[in-house]
């Protein structure tokens, strides 16, 4: 198979790490050649955070450029518009429907825009979702992050019960239940 | 056998274990800190914090010396810290083996500089690998644990953000730990003084040549012919995009990029019609490779700034215009402080004062930007308080009185104290601010000698920052609590008009370490606002400002730390139990 070029964009906090890491640990699984490549220190700090996931028969870089990526998975509005221009032209994004303001816009230097999810509609194929929402009725908004994964996970090549084993062996063993839960929610809505 | 995930740093601690080192000292520093914490778990090794990258170096340096493979880790600025002790443990060389692991960081993600640790070396005359994946990581840490000891000399391992902070797929191997070297005392290789270092000086001009002719021989080095109309000398992660869009290309990979196997590089440049070296940041290959007399494509078509990709090769070697789409022209989103963040709470003080802040290398150097803008300088660990007093001296008490110096407490360890030190031998005024947020925030909460806790998790002595300060005869030296706005105020004006050096450690632990809980969390009252705006000027990204002046406090980012609640004249800020 070619290699599948997946992208996790959002604000630093938001959990993009924890997310990559079960990216990760499922291509293992499927017995792929993987890499990843993320972003640590200063820039975690509130800013703009991307992941990259690339995983194949064999994988040279670890990064995902311009053009290139299969999926986006957008934990942020401003975020998914911020790095559309990576999407192939068939690729696909998932966006988690949330606001988050930069310093740039709480300051008045810059203006939030208006209808970025029309816009990227009509360009690219969008799914959307209140993962925030769906998060707080299992009441742990924490989990936001893997509802969102769960929805894109339908746009991967590996069965259900993959993803839920490997949910299972990658996050704190605490919190397997609830993430698990919140995987299947985002699966059914996708 | 096993294969697992890693990232690159978590791959070169394995390879550290792997190749039965004993003793690693380091200071944390992205991209380099996870090499560190990876080490955590491995009981065998004795893994340390040091103050400074000096002391890490030298802590190697004696584990070396008395006969057991050492290593030591920094990022890239902090090999100038250590600079000292490299050039002349070069000299002296290795009794078991020692590595150095630089970490580069091209595209300054988390960096003052762009600086190229090949440069330093050369001139230090230390031998470079640098791996391509996670698994060279490993690898080629062994290796350099090889050489080190074949050829009598520190090694340094060069890694890369990218490389460090990318996961790849590993293959794990055992713990092989060859028998400690017996010590046996040696002058005239490790007594650094005139008589011994002029021989040892022609020493390591042998050992350089003698690594660049059997450069060919090391398997890290490799040609991998192909079509040879195309030929590429290139090394660590840029080999990963030459063969993404290269992939019959004939390449060089050189995994030991100093000294250079000019040989070799001499017989690959022979058989391909054109040469291209590709390397991020200086052009350190390619100038060599041009000295020799060959003619090579490099800077001129690439660049010397920022990370390297496939986009940027198919551009400058095929040539092809790539039709991507335009980015869109979206705001910014820069780094900020977390809500929470002590640290706003003292530069909400020092703004509403009007005060310059020689600011220093950490979480608070955001103090620079927008709408805090209080911090003027950053330039490395420790230059807050030495600059401060530089200023002093050149335009004395007075004008020192509208400036303090601002550092954290991990880099007040680092190199801080130091400088402070020169100021109390030089009769110095000024007011340095210690912000003690119990932790190394920026590279993700490391401890250090005043933390109380060792690498291991193990309890230790917490160096007392109050009481050092006293020692070295600072008679002025208060603590207060960051977010203590109305104390810190009082207290800021004082200390800044006295004719005396003065040290005020603001203490309130980072928000994000684990047992930083406030119990409550801030809410708006709509009714009581009178729109005045000023809860918004430190700009804590948990508020917001709605359409009608009155703000909105998100919740789920609110921290609790009551900051803004101070700021509201009005009483238009209410703290509730979470």
């Amino acid at each position: 198979m070619e290699t599948k070029n997946i992208m996790i964009v959002g604000v630093g906090g938001q959990g993009t790490l924890l997310t990559s890491r079960i990216l990760g640990g499922i291509a293992l699984h499927a017995d792929y050649d993987v890499k990843l490549s993320e972003v640590h220190g200063m820039a975690q700090r509130g800013g703009s955070v991307v992941t990259y996931v690339r995983y194949g028969e064999k994988v040279a870089e670890p990064i995902v450029e311009e053009g290139q990526a299969d999926v986006l998975i957008a934990f942020e509005r401003l975020e998914a518009k911020r790095y559309a221009h990576f999407l192939k032209k068939d690729g696909v994004i998932i966006v988690n429907d949330q606001r988050m303001d930069p310093i740039t816009v709480v300051t008045g230097a810059a203006e939030y825009p208006e209808g970025i999810i029309e816009e990227l509609s009509a360009k690219y194929k969008v799914y959307s979702v209140d993962a925030m929402a769906e998060a707080k009725k299992l009441g742990n908004s924490r989990v936001f992050n893997i509802i969102v994964l769960g929805v894109a996970a339908q746009h991967m090549d590996y069965s259900k019960e993959d993803w839920l084993e490997v949910i299972e062996k990658t996050v704190p063993p605490k919190t397997v239940d609830i993430n698990k839960k919140a995987f299947e929610v985002g699966y059914t809505l996708a | 056998m096993e294969k697992k995930i890693m990232l690159g740093n978590e791959a070169i601690a394995r390879g550290a274990w792997e190749a039965g080192v004993k003793v690693s000292s380091a200071y944390p520093g992205t991209p380099s800190t996870e090499i560190s914490e990876s080490l955590v778990p491995y009981d065998e090794i004795y893994a340390e914090w040091a103050p400074n990258e000096k002391v890490a170096t030298e802590v190697a340096i004696g584990a070396c010396i008395s006969g057991v493979r050492s290593m030591c880790c920094m990022k890239h600025v902090g090999v100038n810290v250590a600079a000292d002790p490299l050039y002349t443990m070069s000299y002296g060389g290795v009794n078991a083996g020692m590595v150095l692991v630089a970490a580069d960081d091209p595209g300054l993600y988390s960096s003052q500089n762009e600086q190229d640790t090949r440069a330093v070396a050369r001139a230090a005359h230390v031998p470079v690998l640098q791996p391509s994946d996670s698994q060279e990581a490993k690898d080629f840490m062994k290796y350099a644990f090889e050489l080190s000891e074949k050829y009598d000399t520190p090694v340094i391992l060069r890694t890369t953000t990218r490389l460090s902070h990318s996961q790849g797929l590993v293959t794990l191997e055992d713990r092989v730990v060859p028998e400690d070297k017996s010590y046996e005392r040696n002058p005239a290789k490790f007594v650094m003084m005139p008589g011994n270092a002029k021989g040892r000086h022609v020493y390591v001009e042998q050992r350089e040549l003698a690594m660049s002719e059997n450069g060919a021989d090391m398997p890290i080095n490799r040609m991998e012919m192909g079509d040879r109309s195309i030929g590429i000398i290139t090394c660590g992660i840029e080999y990963q995009y030459v063969k993404e869009v290269l992939p019959n290309a004939s390449i060089l990979k050189l995994g030991m990029v100093n000294p250079l196997p000019k040989q070799m590089i001499l017989d690959f440049a022979s058989q391909v019609d054109e040469l291209y070296v590709v390397e991020e940041l200086d052009p350190i290959i390619e100038e060599q490779v041009r000295s020799w007399g060959i003619p090579c494509y490099g800077k001129e078509i690439f660049t010397v700034q920022g990370e390297y990709s496939a986009n940027l090769l198919r551009k400058a070697i095929l040539h092809q215009e790539l039709e991507l789409d335009t980015p869109s022209q979206v705001p910014a989103r820069p780094p900020i402080l977390c809500p929470g963040c002590p640290h706003r709470s003292v530069y909400s003080v020092l703004k509403k004062l009007g005060i310059h802040a020689a600011g220093d290398i950490g979480c608070y150097t955001l103090g620079a930007v927008a709408p805090l803008n209080v911090v003027d300088t950053t330039i490395c660990m420790g230059a807050s308080i030495s600059s401060l007093h530089g200023m002093e001296k050149a335009k004395g008490k007075d004008y020192i009185k509208k400036w303090v110096a601002v550092i954290g407490d991990s880099t007040f360890m680092h190199t801080g104290i130091n400088s402070l030190m020169n100021m109390v031998y030089n009769k110095a005024t000024g007011t340095v601010m210690i912000l003690d947020n119990s932790t190394t925030g920026m590279t993700g909460h490391q401890d250090h000698a005043a933390t109380g806790k060792t690498l291991k998790g193990e309890p230790t002595y917490a160096i007392n920052i109050y009481q050092l300060c006293k020692a070295i005869g600072i008679e002025h030296v208060v603590e207060v609590n960051a977010f203590d706005i109305k104390e810190l105020e009082r207290i800021v004006k004082e200390e800044t008009q006295r004719d005396a050096i003065s040290v005020i450690i603001t203490k309130s632990p980072c928000v994000l370490l684990k047992g930083t809980v406030f119990p409550n969390k801030c809410v708006p009252v709509p009714e009581k606002c009178k729109k005045c705006g000023l809860c918004l000027k430190p700009g804590c990204p948990a508020l917001t400002k709605n359409e009608d002046g009155t703000i909105s406090i998100d919740e789920t980012m609110c921290n609790g730390c009551g900051l803004c609640k101070q700021l509201c004249n009005f009483g238009a800020i209410e703290e509730v139990a979470k």
